[in-house]
């Protein structure tokens, strides 16, 4: 299946892009993505554990992703 | 009951939002105000570009006045935050809070601008006046060196 990752500030400049299709196993988790993602070129700026939020909220790195899932990595916020 | 939020990018207008909470039964009415600093970690600075993942950003802010609503029996409250590039003194936040006594008004701004500073997903880019710029963290330091380093190695 494929799910969208979305990238951010330092991550988006880190891997040249702030989107990646990514394929991936069918029981994939929010973890395994993330590890997909840092295995990437520049992917290693990432750190193992990210925030991460599937459709627009805050996921844990075991649950489960589902195709066409928006998967947006969140580097440490700076609002306000 | 006037709760709203908006992210924004154009200069953030006090005044309309002093009018959004306008309520004769409110004796308190308190504005908060973010704004770009000159000098961040002693260094000199010229401006900051703020940038969103929008949607949730969109979401988070709402979920965050709500919450605030809730818990201190808030009825009017107007929190906006502008994104793209601001200059020296440029509001990036306001937040507009108005209830019958002060305490619930000054407890409701500070859950609110702590709030943002956890969760809501929007970054900066600080300018310096000798050309660099870096991502800073809600803390208002700059990101670990090693993330930095690989971004800068990338982007070359």
């Amino acid at each position: 299946m494929t799910v969208t990752a979305l990238l951010f500030a330092s991550y988006a400049e880190a891997l040249g892009s702030d989107r990646v299709e990514l394929a991936c196993a069918e029981s994939a988790t929010v973890g395994e993505v993330v590890a997909q993602l840092r295995a990437l070129p520049g992917g290693a700026a990432l750190p193992p554990s990210p925030l991460v939020a599937v459709n627009l909220t805050y996921a844990r790195a075991d649950q489960r992703v589902a195709s066409g899932d928006e998967i947006a990595i969140i580097p440490p916020v700076a609002g306000g | 009951m006037s709760i709203c939020t908006s992210i924004v990018r154009r200069p953030i207008d006090v005044g309309a939002l002093l009018a959004e909470v306008e309520d004769t039964a409110n004796g308190a009415t308190l504005v908060f105000l973010g704004r770009v600093r000159e000098v961040n970690d002693g260094r000199a600075v010229t401006g900051i570009e703020y940038s969103a993942y929008g949607d949730m950003a969109e979401r988070e802010l709402a979920a965050i006045a709500r919450e605030c609503a809730n818990a201190f029996g808030i009825a009017h409250l107007v929190v906006e935050h502008r994104l793209g590039t601001l200059g020296l003194g440029e509001a990036s936040i306001a937040i507009v809070v108005a209830h019958a006594h002060r305490a619930a008004a000054y407890e409701a701004s500070r859950f609110v601008i702590e709030e943002v500073k956890r969760r809501l997903p929007i970054w900066k880019r600080e300018g310096y006046v000798d050309g660099s710029s870096e991502w800073v963290n809600a803390n208002g330091v700059p990101e670990p060196h090693e993330t930095q380093t690989a971004a800068r190695e990338h982007r070359t």
